[in-house]
């Protein structure tokens, strides 16, 4: 796997406060990589420095194999970047800031008004192309945004809260968008942000960030196995356990967390050959079993455990 | 230093600068002013007026301005009363004001660029584009210093129309611009345009607003009405080697602010502000 983006102990402070504190971390070509956090987690403090528009107060970065300080303007040249507030023109027409930002990115003139046409019809903006963007929905402007950031062509590209404020549906288009672009042209995407349903949509690796610091990263299998060891089993019941059966559950070797709801009881275990043996003890105890099926926590679960906010830490 | 995008910043700063009216009316409406109606005033009030008429220049005001500026006294000698009152008042009086133009240009177009991007948050996606600071601080120069320049040498030429037009009558022969008008042109205005964009950029890297940045820039008018004063009060004449020297000493200055506009155009403070 060739990384495209490789950063060792990268810190950014802004007076006495570390906004970014000594991140190491590798994305790989290809891959949508997800930074997680709260806001002021020091997501796009990162972004701005992977970019090159801010200066590391220590560390260093490479992206796509350049130097982020060094090599700024050659690096921007090569990225995209969805900024968190769209940064549009809206004096200017959607055609004039997309032309606007393909003269800078490098297209050449004769390729301009073609490539800037076609990114208006392929992001369903073409019958708009020449209304100021001051009269479009946030919606618009966000693909519109996402046009501008995909125009040049950038293999790296870096979205900062693609879908933050926009309604379900204009969310559900940004983020089928983001995801054509990932599977179908193989781009490598960098997705900050702090909608966890999203993430787990579109994310191959996550890396959770809070005040600064990496807390976890991984995919979420491993996320979850580093958390919970074993296996997750979710059973579902007719009636709920007796606490009979619960303690005799929690006397069994290999069982190390009971969590769930009445009817449906999520245990983690040591392995598969300890669910024959977690059965026949809710068996003997009473318990009528509707389905056993092995459970991938999902990423907001993975998510609060990492940042301690989980039941299971205190109990796991 | 890629022209493209200094071209590219330049075009769109004045594409958005001609979609704020509040930034381009007062610039269409003080040359108006200055250029048409002034000069019309002058030169046509004392033939429509039958109590002034005709008006010549306060004799006691003409003998002042020939002892105190003997150079003057020679532009002056062998004109009428009525050619000395055209001459003096649209010639001479009037000059220092034309530097009231490239000052009120620049600033409005700069303000807009700096502060005014920032206030409307669109500079965040400027700062992420391959342009270098120095790219991005030179496009932004451009868009201010260019129109300035270009409006004021529009204004100047419509000046000489208007003057040479309606003082036709009088002067019987197209004498506007005098020799002391083209280094003034040439060269003062560019440096009073630089002198505007610098100080906006410094300016407009401590405030917020679009309006801050302008207000405060416009108080450079003080400088141009200093020598207004002076040209009026006869202490000063702009006589070519006089302007030469006002627009060598500006151009210093400018060095100076530019090189300080430089140090404070950094991506990363813009960012940070």
């Amino acid at each position: 796997m060739v990384p495209v983006i490789e950063t060792e102990s990268l810190s950014r402070s802004f007076g006495p406060v570390r906004a970014v504190d000594g991140l190491t971390f590798q994305v790989y070509e290809g891959e949508v990589f997800g930074l997680l956090g709260p806001n002021g987690a020091g997501k796009t403090t990162t972004v701005q420095l992977l970019n090159g528009v801010l200066r590391p107060s220590g560390g260093k970065a490479r992206v796509l194999g350049l130097d982020v300080v060094r090599d700024g303007c050659r690096l921007r040249q090569r990225t995209g970047v969805l900024t968190e507030t769209p940064s549009l023109y809206e004096r200017l027409t959607a055609r004039e800031n997309l032309a606007l930002f393909g003269a800078l990115y490098g297209i050449p003139e004769p390729d301009l008004s073609y490539r800037v046409a076609r990114m208006l019809e392929e992001f369903g903006l073409a019958d708009r192309a020449d209304d100021r963007v001051g009269e479009f929905s946030k919606g618009m402007k966000q693909r519109l945004t996402l046009a501008r950031a995909l125009l040049h062509k950038p293999p790296l590209l870096f979205l900062d809260e693609p879908t933050a404020g926009l309604d379900p549906e204009a969310a559900r288009q940004v983020t089928e968008m983001i995801a054509r672009l990932s599977h179908r042209e193989g781009r490598t995407v960098f997705l900050c942000t702090h909608n966890l349903n999203e993430a787990q949509r579109l994310c191959d690796r996550v890396a959770v960030m809070d005040r600064g610091r990496l807390l976890a990263l991984g995919t979420l299998e491993e996320l979850s196995r580093t958390l919970w060891p074993g296996l997750q089993v979710e059973i579902g019941l007719q009636a709920p356990p007796t606490e009979a059966a619960i303690a005799a559950l929690r006397r069994l070797l290999g069982v190390s967390d009971i969590r769930g709801e009445p009817l449906c009881l999520q245990v983690s275990v040591s392995g598969e050959d300890m669910v024959p043996a977690v059965v026949e003890t809710l068996v003997r105890e009473g318990a009528r079993i509707l389905r056993v099926a092995p459970r991938q926590p999902s990423l907001e679960e993975i998510y609060f455990a990492i940042r301690g906010e989980h039941p299971a830490v205190a109990q796991g | 230093m890629n022209g493209r995008i200094l071209r590219t910043i330049a075009v769109k700063d004045l594409k958005e600068v001609r979609q704020n009216r509040a930034a381009w009316i007062p610039a269409l409406v003080v040359p108006l002013i200055l250029v048409i109606l002034l000069p019309l005033g002058i030169i046509l009030a004392p033939s429509l007026m039958q109590s002034m008429s005709p008006l010549t220049a306060p004799s006691e005001l003409v003998g002042m301005m020939r002892e105190r500026i003997p150079a003057l006294a020679a532009e002056l000698a062998g004109l009428n009363e009525r050619q000395t009152w055209v001459v003096l008042m649209t010639g001479y009086f009037f000059a220092p004001f034309i530097l009231i133009f490239p000052l009120m240009f620049s600033t409005i177009v700069a303000s807009e660029s700096f502060a005014g991007e920032r206030e409307r948050k669109t500079i965040e996606a400027l700062l992420y584009t391959p342009a270098s600071d120095g790219e991005l601080f030179l496009g932004k120069m451009l868009a201010a210093f260019v129109p300035a320049v270009a409006l004021t040498w529009i204004s100047f030429l419509v000046y000489g129309v208007v003057v040479n037009a309606a003082g036709w009558s009088v002067m019987g022969r197209i004498w506007f611009p005098p020799a002391s008008w083209w280094p003034l042109m040439l060269w003062v205005t560019p440096a009073v345009a630089v002198l505007g964009v610098a100080a906006t950029v410094i300016i407009s890297a401590r405030v917020r607003t679009f309006m801050e940045a302008y207000q405060m820039s416009a108080s450079l008018v003080l400088l141009v009405l200093v020598l207004v004063a002076g040209q009026i009060t006869g202490v000063l004449y702009l006589s070519p080697s006089v302007a030469l020297a006002v627009g060598l000493v500006l151009w210093l200055i400018d060095g100076v602010l530019i090189g300080l506009g430089v140090r404070t155009f950094r991506r990363e403070a813009l960012l940070l502000q």
